[in-house]
Order: C-alpha cells, then sequence, then structure tokens
C-alpha cells in the first residue's frame, strides 16, 4: 500500500508545478493590474505615484522573476500580503478555511446518506414508480441553478415562515447563549446553505450509483448468488452492493472542485465568511496575492481529494494496487 | 434510409426528448424573434409602475425600475442562446483539437497534453473563470470565452478516447497503407467517426454554460446593466427578496425550463447514437 500512495504523491508534483504556473499566467498575462484600480478613482494620482506603487509591490520587474520569486515563496506557504489591506494572504485563508471546509464535509456526508439509498433503490426496482420519480429528479437537480433554489428557499422559508435564519453562520446575540443554544443556533444557519450545495451532488451520485448497480446486477456472480438460492436482500447488500460502491468512492473525490467552487455563489448569497466569498471579495478589488493564494489552494485541495478517493478505491480493489506497483 | 434519419427516428421515440427538443427550438424562436414578441421595450423605465406584481398589463410584474420582466426576459433569452453556443463552440474547437492531436500521435504529445487537461480539470472551474473575469473588463463576450477556455478538458478527453480506439482499426489501417498523409487521416477517417460523443457532449455543454452564464451575471459578473440576462435580474429579485418574489421565480423558471430541454435532448441523443442499444434491437 504505502508504495502505491508514494507513487501517487510523486505525481501530484508536476501537477503542482503546473498548477502554479497557470495560476500565475492568468492573473498576469491580462491587461489591467491591481495598481490602475487603485488609482482609477483618484485622477490626481501622478505617474510617480503609480510607480512607486507598482514598485512596492513588485510589479515593476520582467513576468518571468516575478514567478520565480512568487514560487520560491509558494514553497514556504507564503503567499505574501493581500493589496487589499495587507496582511499574510495565508493567514487570511486559514480564517477562511475551516467554514467551507465544514460545510463541504457535511454536504457530501448528506450527499453520500441520500444519494446511495436513491440509486440503490431506483436500480433494484428498476422502472418502477420509484426508479421514474427518481429520474425526473435528477433531471430538474442538474438542471436547476442552485443560486435560484436557495433564493426561493431564503423567500418561503426565512421571509415568509421565518423558520431559518437567511445570512451569516450565527446571530447576533450568539454570544449570550448556552453552549447547546449556540450549536442549535449554528445548525439553523447552516441547514440551507449544506442542504444547496449538496442539492445538485445528491442528483448526480443517486444517477450515478443506479447505473453502476445496473451494470453490477448483470453479471455473473450476481446469477450465481441467486442460483445457489440466497435471499435477495442477501444478494443485494452483500453481493451486489459492495462491488457497486467501488466507483463511486473515485466520483466522491471528483466532486471536490464542484463543491469549493459552488462556495462561490452560495456563500456569497448567504454571507458566509468562506473561501469561496474571500475569492468573490477578493476577485471584485484584483488582490492578486489572494485570488492566486485561493486559485493554488483550491486545486490542491481538489488533488488531495483525488488522492484520497484512489487510496481508498485501492484499499477496497486489490487488483489496483496490483497494477500499479 | 440514411444516418441521420435513422439516428432521428431512434431520437423521436422518446416523447420526453421531442418534447424536450420542442421546447428549445420554440425558446430559441424566441431569442431570435426578441424584437418582434417582446410586448414592451425591456429598457423603458416607468417611475409609477416601480416593483408591480404581475397583472394584466405586466404578467410577470416590474422590476424596481418599473420595467417589465416580461420583456426583459424575452430579451435576456438571447444572452443565454449565444452565450451557450458560442462558449459550447470555442471548448468543442479546443478539446477536439488537443484531444485529437493526444489521441492521434500519442507518446510523449499524448502524455504532455493530458498532463495539462489533469492541471485545468484539478481547478475549481468557477474560481478560474472568476479569476479571468476579475482581471478582464466583466461582459458577455469575456464569459463567453472564459466558459468556452475552462470546458474544453472533458471534450478532449472523450475525442482522445475515440481516436485511440479508431486509430487501430481496420479502415484506419488500410488508409495508412494506401498512402494518406496525417492530415487526411485525421479529418477524413478518423475525426467523422469521433464526433457522436462531441455531440451529446455539446448538448450537455450548452446546458452548463447557460448555468454558469446565469450564475455569473447573478454575482454582478456576467452581462453588465442595464442589458437583460436571466441571471441579472435575479440579482434584483435578492435585493427586493422581502418584497418582490415574481423577479426571483419567474426568470430561474425559465434557465430551469432551458436547462432540462438540452440536458434532455441530450439524453435523448445519447440514447439515439450509442451503437451498443442498436445492436441489442437488432437481435
Amino acid at each position: 500500500m504505502l508504495p502505491y500512495i508514494g507513487k501517487r504523491l510523486v505525481m501530484m508534483i508536476p501537477l503542482i508545478f503546473g498548477i502554479t504556473l497557470i495560476t500565475f499566467s492568468v492573473v498576469h498575462l491580462a491587461p489591467g493590474g491591481p495598481v490602475e484600480v487603485q488609482t482609477e478613482m483618484q485622477l490626481k494620482a501622478s505617474a510617480q505615484a503609480r510607480e512607486n506603487l507598482r514598485k512596492l509591490y513588485g510589479l515593476d520587474k520582467p513576468l518571468h522573476v516575478q514567478y520565480l520569486e512568487w514560487l520560491k515563496r509558494f514553497v514556504k506557504l507564503d503567499f505574501g500580503k493581500s493589496f487589499v489591506d495587507g496582511r499574510e494572504v495565508m493567514k487570511k485563508i486559514i480564517e477562511r478555511l475551516p467554514v467551507t471546509l465544514t460545510i463541504n464535509i457535511l454536504s457530501l456526508f448528506l450527499i453520500l446518506i441520500t444519494a446511495l439509498p436513491i440509486g440503490v433503490l431506483s436500480a433494484t426496482k428498476r422502472y418502477s414508480l420509484f426508479d421514474k420519480l427518481s429520474t425526473i429528479f435528477v433531471f430538474v437537480g442538474f438542471s436547476t441553478p442552485t443560486f435560484w433554489l436557495a433564493l426561493l428557499l431564503m423567500i418561503l422559508l426565512g421571509v415568509n415562515m421565518g423558520i431559518l435564519p437567511i445570512s451569516g453562520i450565527q446571530s447576533i446575540d450568539v454570544s449570550e447563549m448556552g453552549p447547546l443554544a449556540r450549536l442549535w443556533d449554528w445548525s439553523k444557519h447552516l441547514i440551507l446553505p449544506v442542504g444547496i450545495s449538496a442539492f445538485v451532488g445528491i442528483a448526480g451520485l443517486s444517477r450515478y450509483s443506479r447505473s453502476s448497480m445496473l451494470e453490477v446486477i448483470r453479471q455473473d456472480y450476481i446469477r450465481t448468488a441467486r442460483a445457489k438460492g440466497l435471499r435477495e436482500s442477501e444478494v443485494i447488500f452483500r453481493h451486489a452492493l459492495r462491488n457497486a460502491l467501488m466507483p463511486i468512492v473515485t466520483i466522491l473525490g471528483l466532486s471536490v472542485p464542484g463543491l469549493i467552487g459552488g462556495g462561490v455563489i452560495f456563500e456569497t448569497i448567504f454571507a458566509i465568511p468562506g473561501m469561496g466569498q474571500l475569492f468573490y471579495s477578493s476577485a471584485m478589488s484584483r488582490d492578486y496575492p489572494t485570488i492566486m493564494g485561493i486559485l493554488v489552494i483550491g486545486a490542491i485541495l481538489t488533488l488531495i481529494g483525488n488522492l484520497l478517493a484512489d487510496i481508498s478505491y485501492a484499499v477496497v480493489d486489490p487488483r489496483i494496487r496490483r497494477e500499479n506497483r | 434510409m440514411n444516418i441521420s434519419s435513422i439516428v432521428f427516428k431512434r431520437f423521436s421515440r422518446n416523447r420526453l426528448s421531442l418534447v424536450a427538443l420542442a421546447v428549445v427550438a420554440a425558446i430559441i424562436f424566441v431569442a431570435l424573434f426578441a424584437s418582434v414578441i417582446a410586448p414592451i421595450n425591456p429598457t423603458i423605465i416607468d417611475v409609477h409602475n416601480v416593483l408591480s406584481p404581475p397583472s394584466m398589463a405586466h404578467p410577470f410584474g416590474t422590476d424596481e425600475l418599473g420595467r417589465d420582466v416580461l420583456s426583459r426576459m424575452i430579451w435576456g433569452s438571447r444572452v443565454s442562446l449565444k452565450v451557450g453556443f458560442v462558449a459550447v463552440g470555442l471548448a468543442i474547437f479546443m478539446g477536439t483539437l488537443i484531444g485529437s492531436t493526444a489521441g492521434f500521435y500519442g507518446g510523449k504529445v499524448d502524455a504532455l497534453l493530458m498532463r495539462f487537461v489533469d492541471i485545468m480539470l484539478a481547478f475549481p472551474t468557477f474560481f478560474l473563470i472568476l479569476a479571468v473575469i476579475s482581471v478582464l473588463e466583466p461582459s458577455i463576450y469575456t464569459i463567453m470565452v472564459v466558459i468556452g477556455f475552462t470546458g474544453w478538458m472533458d471534450v478532449a478527453r472523450l475525442v482522445r478516447a475515440e481516436f485511440l480506439t479508431l486509430k487501430e482499426r481496420d479502415f484506419v489501417v488500410a488508409a495508412r497503407a494506401s498512402g494518406a498523409g496525417n492530415l487526411r487521416m485525421i479529418f477524413r477517417h478518423i475525426l467523422p467517426n469521433a464526433l457522436s460523443p462531441v455531440f451529446i457532449a455539446a448538448t450537455f455543454g450548452v446546458a452548463g454554460a447557460i448555468l454558469t452564464e446565469s450564475g455569473l451575471s447573478f454575482l454582478g459578473l456576467g452581462v453588465q446593466p442595464p442589458n437583460p440576462s436571466w441571471g441579472n435580474i435575479l440579482t434584483s429579485g435578492k435585493d427586493y427578496i422581502e418584497v418582490a418574489w415574481w423577479l426571483s421565480l419567474f426568470p430561474g423558471l425559465a434557465i430551469l425550463t432551458t436547462v432540462l430541454g438540452y440536458n434532455l435532448v441530450g439524453e435523448g441523443l445519447r440514447d439515439a447514437l450509442d451503437p451498443r442499444l442498436w445492436e441489442t434491437e437488432r437481435r
């Protein structure tokens, strides 16, 4: 197992290098820099003042020098200081990371516990009413703009019925609450964001587990299991389910970038202080160091998600380990 | 019977896909003839009718400047159509170019291009899109290009996989033996046979591009006011969430219907173009 993990880690290095190169190019090759944004409101800013600002940010050096300097600092996990408030980019990101990770982990969990039963049930009862209804749900789920769903639920549950709070992750008076009340307050704030970020994933994964299950049910060993007289529930849960679950692990890993990226929209809507919201505000103010930091970290989180998925795949399926040795 | 009429016959056997095709066609029609269909000029401001709920005069109500929401949505359908088709066209072009180069030449070229695909796929797409828009000016053209340039990777993988199997097939080997050059092999013999998964991916791609565009316009990074798009009407919907539900409901339904339409057409195409299903029927 260890050699497999080691090999996968080594394979990540060129990818991370490529990620830094693309991040840097995206931000630097386009016209319009942070200095222009800072000075366009002030017509009086002289050419000299602009030049000084550029020097301060190191934007006067040739591009490849800027890249190498950035890369050198990146290796030490130093993304420089934000153009907006002068704080360390790494600190700003680390502050925001827990909220985003919590929401993503909760919603991955929600996706798993709802999508798997839906998928398995519609596969075992193919063409039943349940299967048809869940297929409709899947297509509508794929096609729903999540921010719109968020708006509708905010109107319905927040504005009209007043059951759920519609912004932030805690109430204003949270400091006066006891620990249990605080937990309850926190959960109420997270219900909508987690539910909505899981919504598309539930549609996708239930479709996927349905077809994975259908694929397995056709196999010879399932026929064998039935032929030797096992009960249907035993055939499904002991023999079919295990094999059908394997490829699903990979899909979970692949859904990480979508979840992280999707955070931009719903964190902005619900005013949740996570990475997505930070990225949105940095993009609006052309805060290059923060934009680059989040792009790189977002991509690396994706790689880690894929790696974890591949490792767990190798754990459950010995064939993979042997092939890649 | 030629191949396209066989495909259409198979496609129309699925009622739902056929309905979806009609819906998609209707929306394209509305977009093309928006100037004739829209009852009211979508940019006319009416201070006496600000945020008025749906009525006979304004079936979908009016927005915070008194503009007719239905007319703005009819004009907004043009945005979805343009962005969907141009962005996907770009993505298909790039994906086909990179995928066929990788699949045809193989070896180091393939390894290098596929690592590039892996790297691009590692970025959360929405982050990458936002980063590019932040350094350029947000406009409908920017988002067309950006959605295209961040959406080609799946197409590249599909085309590469097709090329890898097709280039070993007898008819391609025969073409090579009879002296066909690389370009002739690619364009004349392999590519035409690799196109059906690309068509399917393109249909789903249009759906995805429309969703992304609406999200970006919603965030204020896409189509800029006063030009209407479904996404930026929803921005007003959020601003006036406590008083004007119609600003949120109708544009969202339009996006949902359109995207659902393209997705169902894509699903129908997938069934109609899947040769494995053809064989089971013949048996």
